[in-house]
């Protein structure tokens, strides 16, 4: 058990240096040079491109400069915003409380959601209306969230013109009103992964009810609800579970695109605009931190699934 | 094969909209780019099949030609990825040892940034277009195919025929070439199957963000971007071009479905 959990606390080491070199290097993989595009063609004075590349800290050795980097990320400086002035940090703070909303709720919702949708379509299994059933949850799983969250925002304006279901009201300020208007987005990221999760279920379920434990259950005389979710269903969870951690990433995604539909103040608009602006220290401190806080959600997952699978132990 | 109905209808949306993004200059009735101010937010009428957008460009058209758009930059992208993390994946299995170690690390780290941050992040650098587009989604599907095939060549790597090619004097690259690749292809065709369906998904949000393809060339997630702030007085631009993204996703995913039911036999006796 413990060695089980020193080996993946290495791991979680590791991929977070990697993704700190990797996201280190994305300034100094710009084609040219990464200050000269962020002046832009026109400005050619030497000394702002000197100043600039300093405060970028492009004019020191590669190695010198990943530890002059890192030195101050740990220490919470993620360098200033290129045209504002602002610590990035503090950019990115007075944005990233709408994102992780979204990816919060969303998962909320697709987990309450997709369990009883999961078990229900095991039950219909070969019933006539199982391919229905199938090609509806496939097409869940591949429909575009942005097209969704369109379609249920033209719906609202044409069948609830009165109701306010757009714009951004802060939870602090007003929670009724901030959970109105974070409806439509919400259930347009959720239903993917509602039914990308449901389709894990159902085929979780059907594999664990044509278990042997499930039919010595039966043959005890034990009834069927308590088979189906005494027995079944607390083994179908595992795979379940472990797919969480990769959904939440996914949710984060499409929560990035869907602001951009509800014009919502997140972190996605704010990256978007970075990425045209070519404000690279923000987007290096954005795609930093979102991916250090899945890289820890997976090691949660991960410790979860240790806990919950006796099998996971001895691996 | 013919007990599946959901592997031949995949087949047949897929065939469907290849064949529309191969022939779409024949096929369009209107040049996707041309203006009619006075058609503007058209419905559909037998001039404008799917009515046309706020500048009265034929929706037909410009979905046709966004097909192409969307298929070559998507195919593009998991070529790239069936490529690099393939042959990663496969050299690891392969090799064994330290590069076995290192390689497989490095793809878990990539493997470790959200599919659209890790996007985002290479299109920074690359700037905004297709072929940014094409390279970032390529990048995110890299680690997929590197973790889908090592496993299973660690497998062939054991096997007795390989074992007899190798005492005839069979060299590796020959071996891998003739041997193992080969009996990795039902693998390959239900992964990049699979991959095309979000692959083409990854790609419409990056166009809709702008990040993508750029202007004028049509494309679907841009098309959709363009057209929702008219949705109130013409809505057929935008639903049918995020209609159009969802069949090809839908279409390459009961594909890859399908043929994972079909090829992999321990699935083939399963109800």
């Amino acid at each position: 058990m413990i060695r089980a959990l020193l080996a993946r606390l290495g791991e979680l080491l590791f991929v977070a240096f990697g993704v700190s070199v990797l996201t280190f290097l994305m300034i100094r993989l710009v084609p040219g040079d990464a200050a000269q595009v962020m002046l832009g063609a026109s400005d050619t004075s030497p000394e702002k491109l000197a100043v600039l590349r300093h405060q970028l800290g492009l004019d020191q050795p590669l190695v010198a400069q990943y530890g002059d980097w890192i030195w101050r990320v740990l220490h919470g400086d993620f360098g200033t915003s290129a045209w504002t002035g602002m610590p990035v940090i503090d950019e990115i703070g007075g944005r990233v409380g709408v994102t992780v909303e979204l990816t919060v709720l969303g998962l909320l919702v697709a987990v309450v959601l997709a369990i009883p949708a999961g078990c229900l379509m095991a039950a219909m299994r070969s019933s006539a209306s199982d391919y229905a059933v199938r090609i509806l949850s496939i097409a869940g799983v591949t429909v575009p969230s942005f097209w969704l969250g369109s379609l249920l925002l033209y719906g609202a304006g044409t069948f609830a013109p009165g109701v306010p279901l757009i714009g951004w009201v802060p939870f602090a300020d007003a929670p009724l009103a901030n959970l109105q208007r974070i409806i439509l987005p919400v259930a347009a990221i959720a239903l993917p992964v509602v039914a990308t999760l449901a389709r894990v279920v159902r085929a979780a379920m059907v594999e664990a009810l044509g278990q042997d434990y499930v039919r010595t259950a039966r043959a005890k005389g034990i009834g069927e609800a308590l088979v189906v979710f005494r027995h079944a269903l607390r083994n179908a969870l595992i795979p379940f579970t472990t797919s969480l951690g990769i959904m939440a990433g996914y949710l984060f995604g499409g929560s990035v695109v869907i602001e951009q539909v509800f014009a919502l103040p997140g972190l996605g608009r704010l990256m978007v605009g970075a990425i045209v602006e070519r404000n690279y220290p923000l987007i290096q401190a954005a795609i930093l931190l979102a991916t250090a806080v899945f890289v820890v959600v997976n090691f949660v997952v991960d410790l979860v699934y240790v806990a919950i699978d006796p099998r996971a132990r001895a691996a | 094969m013919k007990r599946n109905p959901l592997l031949l209808l995949g087949a047949a949306l897929v065939a469907l909209q290849a064949l529309a993004a191969l022939l779409a200059p024949a096929l369009a009735p209107h040049d996707p780019n041309a203006q009619n101010i006075l058609a503007r937010f058209s419905g559909p009428t037998a001039a404008y099949l799917l009515g046309t957008d706020q500048f009265g460009r034929d929706t037909f058209s410009r979905a046709l030609y966004g097909y192409r758009t969307l298929f070559a930059i998507s195919a593009a992208s998991v070529a790239f990825a069936l490529t690099l993390g393939g042959g990663i994946g496969v050299l690891a299995a392969w090799r064994g040892g330290w590069f076995d170690r290192v390689a497989m690390r490095m793809m878990d780290v990539l493997f470790a940034f959200p599919i659209i941050l890790l996007a985002i992040g290479v299109i920074a650098v690359l700037g905004p277009g297709a072929v940014s587009a094409a390279i970032a989604i390529g990048v995110v599907y890299t680690p997929i195919f590197a973790r889908q095939l090592r496993a299973p060549t660690l497998l062939l790597r054991d096997t007795e025929y390989v074992a007899a090619a190798r005492s005839i004097g069979a060299g590796d690259v020959r071996i891998l070439l003739r041997h193992v690749v080969p009996n990795l292809a039902p693998i390959i065709l239900v992964q990049a199957s699979l991959s095309l369906s979000t692959a083409i998904l990854v790609e419409a949000s990056l166009s809709f963000l702008g990040l993508g393809t750029q202007p004028p060339t049509a494309s679907l997630g841009r098309m959709l971007a363009e057209s929702r702030n008219f949705l109130q007085l013409s809505p057929w631009p935008a639903v049918f071009s995020g209609a159009a993204i969802l069949l090809a996703a839908l279409g390459f995913n009961l594909l890859g479905d399908g043929l994972q039911d079909t090829l992999d036999p321990r699935l083939r006796a399963r109800p």
